[in-house]
């Protein structure tokens, strides 16, 4: 293991993050300020409880998990895409390093970014809803499972995207919808019957529900599922990615 | 046969083909000594960047072995990468970083502890220590390319590959590359370069290598390749044919036309006298009036087809 590739690779990434410390932490953590108080504070208010929750409250994990994913994946995606693009990938190709470190380097800063971020996040919640965290090891574990896997999933779509338009369109066209849909602003037990069906299709279902157990101990669907749906995303994501390296596809000719 | 204990770098058999069915390299086989600087020469396309490529993990053979130090490429891909330093001929740089915070990164990203004194070396070297807290960005192309050597130095290789290092380069850089590659042989390392340039390839390889159509036509000492690539001809053109070459110029390397129109006299360029003003007062005692003169040199391009005639039969 090439260690010194490691940290070099992940003190490369965290300074990118910190010179771009407005748009990679500020935005995010103010629009989902906004969220909270248009949909916690001032529609919150005229709603009632959800499973014994106030709406406000009930709110927080999901769009924790809305911010988490998205800005796991565009971190991540960005992160090694850019190299691709600049044509200074060239050095991580040749140095002594195998697919574990360089995964490591970059998804690990990835997550480290969106982990931060869902804490501040959380923070800045405090201050406009008041709620109480039940298990709060099992809350740092599925942010952390998943800021890793969606980093995992976001390295995966940058060395996969031959543009910045493909670069954009996945998070645009799949993420969003099926985190808008995933149960972050609803439980899924108010939508029809059908609809209850169709969106036990949704992933973003089983994160969204496994997060807010670890808050409220309320969830859609069985905390133990959440956790292997998680796992097993992860697990995927890790064997596509050996699968790219092994391969040399869209990296070495 | 070198020994193996001297050979740094050993090719064998190597073949590229790539997916778009292009063969770039065709069963080259090539030992590097340690401590040589060696230089390919070829045309654009010839598969130079390609052979550097396979050797530095960048691109995937098709056919053959590739072994640096005894180390496999493939199986033991980490020892061979660690002794191996690229400049690539792309100015492809990080743009944000500054210059001390990028090769200090390359020597992170190589396997080898931070060490900024040897950081500080490398850009002193360089003449980039005035540079070290700039953007990479704001610096000139001349500046950037010491910055990409820099980086493939800072985990100080025994193995160093330039591709085309001076192409479009100012003459003061070229001059300060070649004393720096001059340096870094002193001190043991052997480099690798491409060129097309047949004057970079003379004024710094102890031997050169010539690729053309992804095949090594020919590999040999600079001096003796030098000597032949030097030969020039004079043609003489003269008032009236000559049926054959006269007896009395038989000594000279000459030949007559088949016309009789022109005489072809080779001579050596690098030589101290060409012996052209001999032949000519010859010529004169032999009663042959001569109408008009040129000399050629033969350019790269009628070189490489000769060689390439040359190594075919």
């Amino acid at each position: 293991m090439n260690r010194h590739a490691i940290a070099a690779i992940y003190r490369f990434e965290m300074a990118r993050t910190f010179r771009t410390l407005m748009q990679s932490i500020a935005s995010p953590v103010l629009q989902t300020t906004l969220y909270f108080v248009v949909f916690g504070a001032a529609i919150g208010a005229r709603m009632g409880e959800v499973d014994g929750v106030s709406y406000g409250a009930f709110i927080i994990p999901g769009l924790i998990m809305l911010s988490l994913l998205s800005e796991s994946i565009g971190n991540a995606s960005f992160g090694i895409y850019l190299p691709k693009w600049s044509g200074t990938l060239y050095q991580v190709l040749s140095a002594p390093v195998s697919w574990i470190e360089v995964v490591i380097g970059y998804v690990g800063a990835a997550a480290s970014k969106s982990i931060l971020l869902g804490l501040l996040i959380l923070a800045t919640a405090r201050l406009f809803v008041p709620y109480e965290i039940a298990h709060p090891l099992w809350m740092i574990a599925f942010l952390v499972l998943t800021a890793v896997s969606f980093s995992l999933f976001g390295f995966i779509l940058g060395l996969w995207a031959d543009n910045f338009e493909q670069l954009q369109v996945v998070p645009l066209m799949v993420v969003t919808p099926l985190t808008f849909l995933g149960g972050a602003f609803y439980s899924i037990s108010m939508l029809p019957p059908v609809w209850q069906t169709i969106t036990l299709f949704n992933p973003v279902v089983y994160l969204v529900s496994g997060f807010r157990w670890s808050f409220y101990g309320i969830s859609d669907v069985n905390v133990v599922v959440s956790l292997a749906a998680i796992v097993g995303f992860l697990a995927a994501c890790l064997l596509l990615v050996w699968w790219i390296f092994r391969t040399g596809w869209r990296l070495r000719p | 046969m070198i020994p193996d204990d001297d050979v740094i770098l050993d090719i064998q058999g190597l073949g590229k083909r790539y997916r778009d069915g292009l063969v770039a390299l065709r069963g080259v086989d090539l030992s590097i000594r340690r401590g040589e600087i060696f230089a390919l020469l070829g045309p654009n396309g010839a598969g130079k960047t390609t052979l550097i490529s396979v050797v530095c993990g960048l691109v995937n053979a098709s056919a053959g072995t590739v072994r640096v130090d005894g180390f496999d490429i493939v199986r033991d891909f980490r020892q061979t990468r660690a002794r191996i330093g690229l400049v690539p001929q792309e100015l492809a740089v990080d743009a944000f970083e500054t210059v001390r915070a990028t090769v200090a990164f390359s020597r992170g990203l190589m396997g080898r502890p931070p060490d900024p004194g040897h950081v500080e070396r490398v850009l002193r070297q360089l003449s980039l220590w005035d540079k070290r807290d700039a953007q990479v960005r704001t610096l000139s192309g001349g500046m950037k390319r010491r910055v990409l050597i820099a980086k493939a130095l800072a985990h100080e290789p025994s193995l160093l590959f330039l591709d085309e290092p001076t192409a479009g380069v100012d003459v003061e850089l070229r001059h300060d590359m070649w004393a720096m590659v001059r340096g870094l042989r002193e001190r043991g390392t052997t480099v690798v370069l491409t060129t097309h340039y047949i004057e970079e390839a003379e004024e710094m390889a102890d031997r050169i290598g010539v690729m053309r159509r992804g095949e090594l036509v020919v590999v040999e000492e600079t001096a003796s390749l030098m000597r032949r690539l030097g030969s020039r001809q004079l043609t003489v053109v003269m008032q009236s044919p000559l049926p054959a070459l006269p007896p009395a110029l038989a000594d000279l390397p000459l030949s007559l036309s088949e016309d009789g129109s022109t005489l072809t006299y080779s001579f050596d360029a690098q030589a101290q006298s060409s012996g052209i003003a001999d032949l000519l007062r010859r010529l004169a005692g032999q009663g042959i009036d001569v109408r008009d003169l040129h000399t050629s040199e033969t350019s790269l391009e009628d070189i490489f087809v000769g060689l390439v005639r040359e190594a075919a039969a």
